[in-house]
């Protein structure tokens, strides 16, 4: 099988370089494609990147893969004592810590990837200086590899669900829809982000400001039912608003259908990720000369 | 049309002084860039696109780093590719293997390109052997599958099967560099870039690279091969180029263009002057610097050819640009194959404190130096006892060469079958002779 391939390969090189170079380097202009057909021949790169971060991630740390859900099961702690118990917080009529974990939990997949991601591209310069390979895998695999770690602290979830006998609705079919959702967040302000840090080392002191300030600038601690309508789905331009809102839809079955606030996000999502995607590709070819 | 691999037009790469090239100001920080903003807000929001031109930027602050360089390859072509460093040689690796994006100019390339810029770029420590061949393979761009069908291949071509599934932060520096070229030389591209990457590694595994790449030339792939090595180059290139200060000088037969780089490397005397400004030149401290290096015959006459067997002389005149507690100074011979300081003679010239504006001058004489015919690239170096370089002049003469002695009645050495680096005078005796039938 393998041989056959291999000569079809000659054979399509031969006619080819008759014809025309298989290759032109020359310097760009104006806004480049996303070449997402590169992107796809090199899906196995993909792969090995995001299992190499799962692999490395938690060697040589005491508690390993335990950190997935510490992070989060925590600051659940936290906020139930802090804001559930002293602030009595409304909690759409479910139990607060439920309330509040299954937000945190997509939420960590969020904040673990933009962080991860805004920093890939510095931490890749040895390999970004040394050898080409579409520099939109960095942080794309950044991002990809906390999927892990989210399914590790939501199995904890689903045993907070069972703990407070809580049945998931039939709308949970949509769950992977609002993961992806944070993904595209996720993944949308991290291509802003890593572009960024490449030339702007003050990337890096932004960021754990602009998690914290999200953090509770998203439905978290507190619902988003506090708003009243109009102004509820406008907060929907932070698409973790979405995100949040549709998890605890989905899991614990809060009344508010979150439909045109997730719509609102899903837009606000897709123009960062459009956007980061090409301010990315657009900054790519200074990355060798600047990181 | 149809032979050619690569053809270069008019090729130029410019670099902002300070960006590409070391420099004290490799970032903005966003604080500058505010500023600037401030004074010219368009022009920086331009910038942040990334579509400053620099046409608005006054001259002085770039640099070109390749200009003008037009080349055509055949398929099937061996070229090497000298100079000193600083030519713009890794500039134009860099270019064809698409890490950085070309100034001006066009490259047209007719075949899937390879580039092993350096070796074991994308190895993680944690990761085994084995997972490291994996995923350095698919950062070359192989496929999982192309990677699978050549993995024992690869492990045996590195000698690494016993170790393979131990984390390669357990293994020694040979282990390291032998597997990782390992993956990167059983890539299959048409078009090959290999920049430097035989200064690393021991001898035997160095000739065995160097057999790899003669076969993937002689599969008829088109190399381009970036080296130090003058002999590594005339070992496996026909034709080179030679370039300097960004500019392509000579294109021609590897002997013609190697002969005509040691003319200009004898003609650039090596003094305070030269090339100070380029940091990758002149490395050190700066406390002190070499004012002239020549290499001189027992007769006194600058030379860099000798007979094995020759007296060799170094004079080297220094400055001290600061105030020094003590001053050594350091004379070696690398090889011309690997690279590796074959020989160190290390002398302290000052004991106690001298003054800045201090000059002096050394003789450092090798007598009798009975080292294997060959090239001998030469390294000079001032520094304290501490091993801190005020500053060092690495390969930037012309390399010492040494021709066999055909007056030295020795078996210890063939032309053909070069062994060691060292005649060392040995003695013979034959001390017992017995025969069956006599007695």
């Amino acid at each position: 099988m393998t041989v056959v391939q291999e000569k079809i390969a000659v054979q399509h090189a031969l006619p080819l370089t008759d014809e025309k170079p298989l290759l032109v380097i020359r310097p760009s202009g104006g806004w480049p494609s996303l070449n997402l057909r590169e992107l796809w021949e090199y899906r196995d790169l993909f792969y090995f990147l995001v299992w190499r971060d799962i692999k490395v991630r938690y060697k040589q740390t005491a508690l390993g893969a335990a950190w997935a859900i510490i992070q989060p099961f925590f600051t659940m702690v936290v906020f139930s004592l802090f804001f559930g118990r002293l602030g009595h917080i409304p909690s759409d009529g479910i139990p607060y810590p439920i309330f509040a974990y299954a937000a945190l939990v997509p939420w960590s997949f969020f904040a673990n990837g933009l962080t991860q991601s805004s920093s890939s591209m510095v931490g890749s310069a040895r390999l970004i200086t040394k050898i080409y390979f579409p520099r939109l895998v960095v942080p794309i695999a950044a991002v990809l590899s906390g999927v892990v770690d989210f399914i590790l602290a939501f199995v904890v979830l689903l045993g907070m669900m069972l703990f407070y006998r809580i049945v998931p609705t039939i709308n949970i079919v949509w769950l992977p829809l609002f993961l992806l959702l944070a993904l595209v967040t996720s993944l949308g302000v991290g291509l802003w982000l890593s572009a960024l840090n490449v030339q702007y080392r003050d990337v890096r002191y932004v960021v754990p400001f602009l998690t914290q300030f999200w953090l509770f600038a998203t439905p978290i601690a507190y619902p988003s039912s506090m708003l009243s309508e109009p102004w509820r789905t406008v907060y929907g331009l932070n698409p973790m608003v979405g995100v949040v809102e549709g998890f605890r839809w989905a899991l614990l079955g809060t009344h508010t259908a979150p439909g045109p606030v997730v719509m609102v996000s899903t837009f606000a999502a897709l123009l960062l990720l459009f956007g980061g995607a090409f301010y990315f590709r657009r900054m790519e070819k200074t990355f060798a000369d600047v990181v | 049309m149809g032979d050619i691999a690569i053809r270069i037009d008019d090729l130029g790469k410019r670099y902002r002084l300070g960006s590409g090239i070391q420099g004290a100001f490799r970032y903005k920080s966003l604080r500058d860039t505010l500023a600037d903003a401030a004074a010219a807000p368009f022009r920086r929001a331009r910038s942040l696109f990334g579509q400053d031109d620099g046409q608005s930027r006054r001259n002085g602050e770039y640099i070109w780093a390749l200009k003008d360089v037009s080349l055509e390859v055949k398929k099937g072509e061996v070229i090497g590719v000298i100079g000193r460093n600083g030519a713009g040689k890794s500039t134009l690796l860099k270019i064809l293997s698409r890490i950085t994006e070309p100034t001006e100019g066009e490259v047209d390339l007719y075949g899937r390109v390879g580039s092993l810029l350096e070796v074991g770029t994308g190895f993680h420590p944690e990761l085994t052997g084995r997972e490291n061949v994996f995923l350095n393979g698919a950062i070359l761009g192989m496929r999982k599958a192309e990677i699978e069908r050549k993995f024992d291949e690869i492990v045996a071509f590195a000698e690494v099967e016993r170790f393979i599934d131990t984390p390669v932060k357990r293994y020694s520096s040979g282990m390291y560099v032998r597997l990782a070229f390992a993956v990167a030389a059983h890539l299959e591209p048409e078009i090959l870039l290999v920049d430097e990457v035989l200064s690393v590694g021991d001898l035997a595994f160095q000739k065995k690279c160097l057999g790899k790449m003669h076969d993937v030339a002689g599969e008829g792939r088109t190399v381009l091969f970036v080296s130090h090595n003058m002999q590594a180059v005339r070992n496996l290139c026909a034709r080179s180029i030679l370039l300097s200060h960004g500019q392509l000088i000579y294109d021609g037969a590897t002997g013609e263009t190697q002969q005509f780089y040691r003319d200009l490397l004898r003609q650039q005397e090596v003094d305070a002057e030269t090339d100070i400004r380029n940091p990758l030149n002149r490395r050190g401290s700066g406390a002190a610097r070499f004012t002239s290096i020549e290499v001189l015959a027992v007769s006194g006459e600058r030379s860099h050819s000798f007979r094995m067997g020759d007296t060799i002389r170094f004079r080297l005149s220094y400055r001290l640009l600061a105030d020094v507690p003590e001053l050594q100074v350091s004379v070696a011979l690398r090889s011309g194959l690997t690279s590796e300081i074959v020989t160190n003679a290390r002398h302290q010239i000052y004991a106690e404190p001298m003054p800045a504006g201090t000059t002096g001058t050394v003789v450092v004489e090798f007598p009798d130096v009975y080292i294997r015919p060959g090239e001998y690239p030469l390294y000079f170096w001032l520094g304290n006892s501490a091993a801190q370089p005020f500053d060092v002049v690495d390969d930037l003469t012309a390399p010492l060469i040494i021709y066999p002695n055909p007056d030295m009645k020795t078996l210890d050495f063939h032309a053909s079958n070069p062994m060691g680096y060292f005649s060392l005078p040995s003695v013979f005796e034959r001390a017992i002779t017995a025969k069956e039938d006599e007695t």
